[in-house]
C-alpha cells in the first residue's frame, strides 16, 4: 500500500517526473560513461601491446614513437636506417627485433611492413599471441595478412587481391596500381589497434615504392616483375623496431646503448612506462571530466529535491488526508523517500540501459577512428559502488523535502486552512 | 437495579490548548463536556471558535496542553504518538469540508488505505466498501475509478465510505455539506445520520451553518463550551 501510494502520486504528477527522471537519468550516464571509458581506454592501451620490451624509432617525443608504432595513431617525423637495423641484430642481449614500416593504407586502414617476426613474437593481451582464422602468414613478396576487423568490414576473402594506396587517408589519391597483393591470411581479432591493419611484408612495401620518389609517382615508368626481381629489394629505411629482449634485466641497458648509438639518432622507449606518463597527462583531464560528472550529478539531484519540495505545498491537503485516516508522520516522511527513490531508480535503469546501447554502438566507431577499443557496458563492482551514492545521495537530498512533509503532517489534521 | 451512567465516548476534563509560541492565550478552555456514546451531535461554532482545534483534539493530532481528554475510555495523553495515530485509524472516521480523498489514487484504493492504516484486512474490504456504497447509493463501478474524476457529492459519499470502512465508534463531520447544494446537502445528512445510527457510531457533527441543527438530536454551541478568551486564566 505504501509503494502504491507513492508510485500513483509520481505517475500523477508524470510530466514533471518524467522530466526529473531523464535528468538523473543523464547524469548517472555521464557518469558511469566517463568512468567506463576512462578504465576500458586504460585497459585497452595497456593490452595492446605486451611481450615488447622496447620500441626503437628515431628520435621524437616518447609518447609520439609509442603512439604511431603500436596505436597507429599520429606519423613518425623520421624513419631510421636499415643498418641500424642490422646493428641492432647483432647484439646478444636481443632476443628478436621485428622491423615495421608504415606510410601507406588501404581504404583508410594502415598498412604495415613487417617480416615473418611479426607473427612469431608480437605478443597482446595477457601474453596472447596473433592466431590466424584463415590462411597463413607472409610468405610471398605480395602477400598481405588482413587484421579481423579489415576483412570483416571490407568483406574481404582469403585469396582476393588488393591494390594498397600511398599515404594515409580514406581517400586514395595515389593508388599503388600496378601491383595487387593478394590476402593469404585473415587474424583473429584481438580488440587491439591489430585487428585494423593490414600486413605486408617489407620486401613488398620496398616493391611497390620503386618507381616512387619522395611520395609522388615517377611518370612513364611502369615496373613488371621481372624489373621488380632484378631490383634490391631490402628497405632502405624502416619506422620503427619492437625488440624482445633475452632477459628483462638487460632492458635498462639496451636502452641506454640505443639511446647512445653514434651512427644515427635512435631512441628506445620502454612501452609500459610510456603508457605510464600518458596516463599523467591525462589524469587532469579526466579529473576534471569525473568533477563535471559529479556536480551534473548533485546538480539533477538537487533537481530531484525542488521538485519534491515545491510539491510539498500543493500536497498539504494531501498530507492532512493522510494524517486524519491515521498515517504517522514516520509514513509521510518515507512516502516522500520512496518517491525520490523510485524516481532514482528509474533513472539509473534508463542510464544503464542507454550506456549498454552507447558502448555497444560506439565501440566500432572508437576502434575505427581512435583506436579505442572499449567493450560494451556492463555492471562492475566500480559502477555497483557509483550507483550506491547516487542513491544515497538522493535520499539524503530527499531528506529535505521529507522532512518538509513530515512537519506539515505533525500539524496537519482534521481542519486544515483552506 | 442501579443503572450505571450511559459510557462517553469522549470526556474532556479541565482541558486547556494553547498553540506553541502564543504562551498567554488558550486557544480552547473547557472545565468539563462529554459526549455520550451513540449520540449524534451537532457543534455549533463560529470560524475561530476553536473548532478545529477541538476535533483535532478528540483526533489525538493535538495533545492538551493542561487536562485531560479520554476518548472511549482511553487517556489520549497516555498514549505514544504512534498509538495514537493508530487508535484514530482504529476507532474514528473523519469526513472533511471537500477534498477527503487522494486524488492519485483509485476509489477503493482511497477505501482500502483507511484499512490498512487499521490494520485491518485489506481482503474484507472491498465486501464492506460494496454494501456501503449500495447504503449510500453508490455505483460499484466507480471503485476503480481516479478520486479526481467523481463529482464533489460522490467524493464526499466515497468519503463516508471511508471513514467508515473500519467501524469506528466515533464518525467526525467537519463541514462536510458546505460543498454541497441544499437538496444533495439534506440528503447527505440523512445518510449519515442513517449510517451513523445503524451502525451505532457516535456523530460529532460541526458546522458553523445553524440551519442544519434540526437534523440532529443534541446541539452545543462551541463559543458558549469554550471559556478561552472570556474568562481570565492568569497561568
Amino acid at each position: 500500500m505504501f509503494f502504491k501510494v507513492a508510485s500513483y502520486s509520481l505517475l500523477y504528477r508524470k510530466f514533471s517526473v518524467l522530466l526529473t527522471i531523464l535528468s538523473v537519468a543523464l547524469s548517472t550516464f555521464v557518469l558511469l560513461g566517463i568512468e567506463h571509458i576512462r578504465t576500458e581506454a586504460r585497459e585497452s592501451f595497456s593490452n595492446t601491446v605486451s611481450g615488447v620490451d622496447l620500441i626503437v624509432g628515431a628520435r621524437t617525443g616518447q609518447l609520439n614513437l609509442l603512439l604511431y608504432s603500436v596505436f597507429h595513431i599520429g606519423h613518425a617525423t623520421n624513419n631510421i636506417s636499415w643498418a641500424s637495423y642490422q646493428a641492432l641484430l647483432a647484439d646478444q642481449k636481443l632476443a628478436w627485433a621485428i622491423p615495421i614500416s608504415l606510410g601507406d593504407s588501404h581504404r583508410g586502414y594502415r598498412v604495415i611492413g613487417t617480416t615473418g617476426d611479426f607473427f612469431t613474437h608480437y605478443r597482446y593481451g595477457e601474453q596472447q599471441p596473433l592466431i590466424f582464422s584463415a590462411g597463413h602468414a607472409l610468405a610471398q613478396r605480395f602477400d598481405v595478412v588482413l587484421g579481423a576487423q579489415v576483412a570483416k568490414n571490407l568483406g574481404y576473402r582469403l585469396n582476393a587481391s588488393i591494390h594498397l594506396a600511398h599515404g594515409i587517408g580514406q581517400t586514395q589519391f595515389s593508388l599503388h596500381d600496378e601491383h595487387a597483393f593478394n590476402i593469404v591470411g585473415i587474424l583473429k581479432p584481438t580488440g587491439t589497434p591489430i585487428d585494423h591493419a593490414l600486413y605486408i611484408s617489407l620486401e613488398g612495401m620496398e616493391a611497390i615504392h620503386l618507381n616512387w620518389r619522395d611520395g609522388v609517382k615517377l611518370p612513364s615508368q611502369s615496373l613488371s616483375d621481372t624489373d621488380i626481381d632484378t631490383r634490391p629489394l631490402t628497405p632502405k629505411t624502416i619506422t620503427a623496431i619492437f625488440v624482445g629482449l633475452q632477459t628483462k634485466m638487460a632492458t635498462f641497458q639496451v636502452q641506454r646503448q640505443i639511446n647512445d648509438y653514434r651512427k644515427e639518432p635512435l631512441m628506445a622507449i620502454l612501452p609500459g612506462i610510456t603508457l605510464t606518463e600518458l596516463w599523467q597527462i591525462t589524469r587532469t583531464m579526466e579529473s576534471t571530466l569525473q568533477l563535471i560528472a559529479a556536480l551534473v550529478l548533485l546538480s539533477s539531484l538537487l533537481g530531484l529535491s525542488t521538485l519534491l519540495l515545491s510539491s510539498i505545498r500543493e500536497r498539504q491537503r494531501e498530507i492532512a488526508v493522510l494524517r486524519a485516516i491515521g498515517a504517522r508522520p514516520a509514513f509521510v516522511f518515507w512516502m516522500i523517500e520512496l518517491e525520490a527513490l523510485l524516481i532514482t531508480l528509474s533513472g539509473i535503469v534508463l542510464a544503464l540501459i542507454a550506456l549498454a546501447m552507447a558502448t555497444q554502438m560506439a565501440q566500432t566507431f572508437l576502434a575505427e577512428n581512435y583506436g579505442l577499443f572499449i567493450t560494451p557496458f556492463t555492471l562492475n563492482s566500480a559502477a555497483l559502488s557509483v550507483l550506491g551514492i547516487i542513491i544515497a545521495g538522493a535520499l539524503l537530498l530527499a531528506a529535505i523535502p521529507a522532512l518538509s512533509a513530515y512537519r506539515v503532517s505533525l500539524h496537519a489534521g482534521l481542519a486544515i486552512k483552506q | 437495579m442501579s443503572t450505571p451512567a450511559p459510557p462517553q465516548a469522549v470526556i474532556l476534563r479541565d482541558l486547556q490548548f494553547q498553540y506553541p509560541g502564543k504562551a498567554t492565550t488558550y486557544a480552547l478552555d473547557i472545565p468539563f463536556w462529554s459526549i455520550v456514546k451513540g449520540e449524534r451531535l451537532f457543534i455549533q461554532g463560529p470560524s475561530g471558535s476553536g473548532k478545529s482545534t477541538l476535533l483535532n483534539l478528540i483526533a489525538g493530532i493535538l495533545i492538551a496542553t493542561h487536562g485531560k481528554i479520554e476518548v472511549l475510555g482511553q487517556d489520549l495523553s497516555r498514549l505514544s504518538p504512534a498509538e495514537r495515530d493508530r487508535f484514530r485509524a482504529q476507532h474514528i472516521g473523519v469526513v472533511f469540508q471537500q477534498f477527503n480523498l487522494i486524488h492519485y489514487l483509485s476509489v477503493i484504493d482511497n477505501v482500502r488505505l483507511a484499512a490498512y492504516f487499521a490494520n485491518k484486512n485489506l481482503a474484507e474490504v472491498t465486501s464492506r466498501a460494496k454494501h456501503l456504497f449500495a447504503a449510500l447509493n453508490l455505483d460499484e463501478s466507480l471503485f476503480a475509478q481516479k478520486a479526481d474524476q467523481l463529482s464533489v457529492g460522490q467524493q464526499q459519499r466515497v468519503a463516508i465510505t471511508r471513514a467508515l470502512i473500519n467501524q469506528p465508534e466515533i464518525l467526525i463531520a467537519d463541514e462536510p455539506t458546505s460543498a454541497l447544494d441544499q437538496a444533495t446537502r439534506d440528503r447527505f445528512i440523512e445518510t449519515l445520520l442513517t449510517l451513523s445510527i445503524a451502525q451505532n457510531t457516535t456523530l460529532i457533527f460541526v458546522s458553523h451553518d445553524n440551519t442544519l441543527a434540526p437534523h440532529f438530536q443534541h446541539h452545543i454551541n462551541l463559543a458558549k463550551l469554550n471559556q478561552a478568551g472570556e474568562t481570565h486564566h492568569v497561568f
